[in-house]
């Protein structure tokens, strides 16, 4: 039907160009859609702008896929559908984190200030405001900074292992497991360590039990950066190396290293960050405590997600205000880091000339 | 294998040529023997976490008085226990299924949106953006869905229990939405950026060649996408799905948070009730005795090697197309 127009009313158009709609027109139809939207939802009674915001997007879809049919024809109105589709799914996935930040930072921000942040719960009614984290804080940067003591080398030695040594067997062994431990539960790691290191040999609730528990779910991240990074030095290097009859380990210390330090360093910050939000196996492990302990090897600690858990179950106003601002506080945490692991990455990048 | 290397000179100075490199290979050994090491402990570690918990699972099972795979309830506080995880696998999958069907579409959708057809100067900042979802701890997710997402939600559980109520699986009778389908759909928002990212990174290594021949022929973008770029893609679609689902399966906190558990399969899913694997013992761990534990650590076990085979698999099928694209390439 379009040849007819094109043939008959509008002389400048080739035959073979097909009848296009202007530029504007999905701008335009999406400005028509969230009108007809909004128009409709107030109509209908509904103060919800997310049930707007899904009557425009449906009506967007489906006016674009008509308009687009009518004017240019099947093929082009399926590929105007699937565009569409495939905005609308990107929108779809804002819209959570937009909500989670907004209510976080909306919600956190009432109590959360110096006092929160330099006090314990030790002594206070749960079920009045006021109180802190400190006590959940200082757990968390005990705990996570042992984890890291322990996963980071052990993490890098593996894929130094993997990369510059591993042939055979062992090392595709290796990786098959590096890669399945990737997605051992976290509430599993941490039961082995209650069975292994509380059950069987015995040993308290400590911030120590729960570091190990996080070094288990960090070495197969850590593993798996470094080996990224170390797959990018240049062979060339390694090859002048050993080429001046440099050993092999002085090679990797002095030249593989160094290289790739600012990935390496930008993987162990996003495994940090990755295990600080943990929360499972803290309940598991740590068990939780309302007062400063600043021994994460004797007694029960508290931590950031813990704390949060904690006062979720409270269950009152009071309570809901701190596990908010101690959810901000964790979120900036966990964020900084990771803006500062890309800083790193994106300012030491390995200059491969690749 | 350390033990038997001599103590060497570690001073490097610039002594006669053969001592230098007796001391070079005296230390290659080290290192390789640490490095070797290294490798050996996380196999150690593995093995390990299976066979402790298999050890204080088997006292646990070998205690149970009703049966561990079938029996509808968890009474682990009195001495003659009756623990099952019927409704824990029910509710695990379930909610994990919910999650994956939200979950895939709209993750391989953001996929391409960012590999073919964002504007460049969008598609970076979208993936940084899918990143930090990822970055968002569980316990977070818990806390947004409980406080916000549950009420939002009540509203339309209203509306399907009013048209599609007539199922039986849709049904809704009021009350908080602390049902299974939340869970699915919290736990759907948490797994979008690994499959995301994981489906990516396959679009984005679509030969060129492909997506250019299809243009030649005059095909539209959708035709492109639908005729080089998902088949080569399909594979890895699988994958990342998969690591998405050893994801929502062993999700603890989250679920913990939003789900008001019981013991019995619900046969709506939109009513409060039901569990998973791992809320289950993240809400019950505090309140066990030694009995109680083992019981738990048992269901751990299940959900160990229920997310080992979906994670294995997943793997498998990753490192096989990689083989694939390799000798392609």
């Amino acid at each position: 039907m379009s040849d007819t127009t094109i043939d008959t009313t509008t002389p400048r158009a080739s035959t073979l160009q097909q009848a296009r709609l202007p530029r504007w027109a999905p701008l335009g139809l999406a400005v028509a859609a969230v009108a007809a939207g909004v128009g409709i939802g107030t109509a209908a009674g509904m103060g919800n702008p997310f049930q707007m915001g899904l009557i425009a997007a449906l009506l967007f879809v489906v006016l674009s896929y008509a308009v687009t049919a009518a004017v240019e024809g099947g093929r082009q109105a399926k590929n105007q559908l699937a565009t569409s589709l495939v905005w609308l799914c990107f929108l779809i996935a804002v819209v959570p984190l937009l909500s989670l930040i907004w209510e976080t930072v909306n919600r956190g921000k009432t109590v959360l200030d110096g006092y929160f942040l330099s006090h314990s719960m030790d002594g206070v009614q749960t079920i009045l405001p006021g109180g802190g984290a400190y006590h959940a804080i200082l757990g968390t940067l005990e705990q996570v900074g042992i984890a890291t003591l322990i996963a980071a080398p052990i993490g890098l030695l593996t894929a130094i292992y993997l990369v510059e040594y591993g042939r055979g067997r062992l090392a595709k062994v290796v990786t098959f497991f590096v890669d399945v431990m990737t997605g051992i539960p976290s509430i599993v790691a941490g039961l082995f360590i209650l069975s292994f290191w509380i059950i069987i040999l015995g040993f308290g609730y400590s911030g120590f039990a729960g570091a190990m528990a996080l070094a288990i779910l960090m070495m197969p991240i850590v593993v798996r950066s470094t080996e990224e990074m170390l797959k990018l030095v240049p062979d060339e290097l390694r090859e002048a190396s050993l080429a001046l009859g440099v050993p092999k380990w002085r090679t990797i210390l002095k030249v593989v290293l160094p290289t790739s330090i600012g990935g390496i360093t930008t993987g162990v910050m996003l495994a940090v960050a990755r295990i600080a939000g943990e929360s499972a196996p803290i309940v598991l492990l740590v068990f939780g405590s309302q007062a400063i302990n600043p021994s994460p090897f004797e007694g029960a600690q508290s931590s950031l997600p813990y704390y949060i858990y904690e006062q979720w179950q409270l269950g009152n106003e009071a309570s809901f205000d701190r596990a908010w601002a101690a959810a901000l506080v964790l979120i900036a945490f966990v964020m900084i880091l990771n803006l500062v692991a890309r800083g790193i990455a994106r300012w030491k990048a390995p200059k491969t000339g690749r | 294998m350390k033990t038997d290397i001599e103590p060497t000179s570690t001073s490097a100075g610039s002594p006669p040529q053969v001592s230098a490199r007796s001391t070079g290979r005296a230390g290659d050994k080290i290192f390789l023997g640490l490095s070797r090491g290294s490798g050996i402990a996380l196999l150690v570690i593995m093995a390990a976490i299976a066979g402790f918990l298999a050890y204080r699972a088997s006292i646990a099972i070998s205690k149970d008085e009703a049966n561990f795979l079938t029996a509808f309830e968890w009474s682990t506080g009195s001495t003659p226990m009756r623990f099952g995880i019927a409704v824990l696998a029910y509710g695990t999958v379930v909610s994990s299924i919910i999650a994956m069907v939200i979950a895939v579409p709209i993750a391989v959708g953001i996929a391409l949106f960012i590999s073919h057809y964002a504007p460049r100067r969008l598609a970076t900042p979208v993936a940084y953006v899918i990143d930090l979802l990822a970055a968002v701890p569980s316990i977070v997710y818990g806390l947004w869905g409980a406080l916000f997402l549950v009420p939002h939600l009540t509203p339309l559980y209203t509306w399907m229990d009013k048209y599609l109520g007539w199922t039986g699986v849709l049904s809704y009778q009021g009350g908080a939405a602390r049902s299974l389908f939340t869970v699915g759909i919290l736990l759907a928002i948490m797994i979008l950026p690994i499959v995301t990212s994981v489906s990516r990174e396959v679009f984005r290594q679509v030969p060129k060649m492909h997506e250019e021949a299809a243009l030649a022929l005059g095909a539209t973008r959708w035709e492109v996408v639908r005729m080089s770029v998902l088949p080569f893609g399909r594979s890895g679609i699988i994958s990342a799905s998969m690591l998405g689902l050893g994801r929502a399966l062993g999700e603890t906190m989250a679920v913990a948070t939003v789900l008001s558990p019981s013991y019995l399969i619900n046969v709506s899913l939109l009513d409060p009730g039901g569990g998973t694997f791992a809320q289950n013992i993240a809400s019950h761990f505090k309140e066990a005795n030694d009995n109680g534990r083992d019981a738990l650590i048992a269901s751990g076990l299940v959900l160990f090697v229920i997310t080992l085979l979906v994670n294995g698999a997943a793997r498998m099928i990753i490192a096989r197309r990689k083989e694939y694209s390799g000798t392609a390439a």
